[in-house]
């Protein structure tokens, strides 16, 4: 009798797993689904950035004012935050707490550096007559450009209420998808990025 | 640190080894464009096609190393929806320059 409560627990216990583990499936693959859809964001941007790439309106050029230095150092903050939110990752799947907290807490620092950064540059390019109304071309580079940042911004909203649900409930199943997904998003702007610097800056400072 | 554990969203866990590895590339990757740029260095065209070819490695390096793709079965779902996305971002990007192109050229000429 106590043997067959036993097997009974055991079995109720393993398709209790199974369950979590096709809900966070769900769960990750939706989130997949609207990773597609920024992604698709991203491409009309793109493309009227492209289409946009010549109209400078016989006003400043990106070839006056890109600084690809500045660009480098952006873009190593990014790449960096982008390797430490997998560090942040491993200390999740170990359940670790002090590793995972540490390596969220120097991902949100990079990613609020580079966006520190961002906005310096677009008060510099301001000041210097380049503003979203100046032509075409700055119009295309600002609405990119901008929607990344904002989508970073997002990013980093997110992590500061995941760190509080981290502090309160610990590694409880949501908080894993939550993070999950969030690890998702995060490596996504950073592609998203490499196209925007070699797209914008790299070909626009030739 | 094993490597290929399945975790949520059927996507294999990664270790530091693999992580490692991706920002290394990534950043190979990425200094020899910037350097080719800032340097001056190469034809207009030799560069840009270098950019063009470093940008799409990397995207398909952090889609390993970072996002842990590796078109296996448990991501058929995410492995066809990549690919559909690719397409409708082609077609979105190389439609629009095709299309303002012909309409750039028919206005010079005057039509």
């Amino acid at each position: 009798m106590t043997a067959l409560t036993n097997d009974h627990d055991l079995h109720d216990h393993d398709d209790h797993h199974h369950h979590e583990a096709e809900a966070a499936d769900r769960y990750m693959f939706g989130f997949w689904l609207y990773i597609i859809s920024d992604c698709l964001l991203f491409a009309t941007l793109f493309a009227t950035y492209a289409v946009m790439g010549q109209n400078f309106n016989n006003e400043i050029t990106p070839y006056e004012l890109f600084d690809l230095g500045f660009v480098a150092v952006e873009t190593a903050l990014l790449l960096l935050s982008s390797f430490t939110f997998g560090m942040a990752m491993l200390g999740a799947n170990a359940e670790n707490m002090a590793k995972m907290k540490f390596w969220l807490i120097v991902t949100a620092l990079l990613g609020l550096s580079f966006l520190g950064m961002e906005i310096y540059e677009f008060v510099h390019f301001s000041h210097e007559g380049a503003t979203p109304q100046t032509s075409g071309y700055w119009t295309s580079f600002y609405s990119l450009v901008a929607t990344h940042g904002l989508h970073v911004t997002a990013g980093l909203i997110w992590m500061f209420f995941l760190f509080i649900h981290f502090n309160r409930d610990g590694f409880t199943n949501a908080n894993k998808i939550r993070l999950a997904c969030l690890s998702l998003f995060w490596h996504f702007l950073d592609i998203i990025w490499i196209c925007v610097f070699s797209f914008v800056y790299l070909r626009g400072a030739m | 640190m094993s490597s290929s554990e399945t975790g949520p969203g059927g996507q294999a866990h990664g270790s530091v080894k693999e992580y490692v590895t991706g920002l290394i590339l990534s950043i190979v990757l990425t200094v020899i464009p910037f350097y080719l740029v800032m340097t001056g260095t190469g034809s207009d065209a030799f560069v840009v096609i270098t950019i063009v070819v470093a940008a799409i490695a990397q995207i398909m390096v952090q889609m390993v190393f970072f996002l842990h793709m590796n078109g296996s079965s448990e991501q058929t779902w995410l492995t066809a929806s990549a690919i559909y996305s690719v397409f409708i971002v082609l077609f979105v990007v190389v439609g629009s320059l095709w299309i303002f192109e012909h309409l750039n050229h028919n206005m010079l000429m005057g039509h």
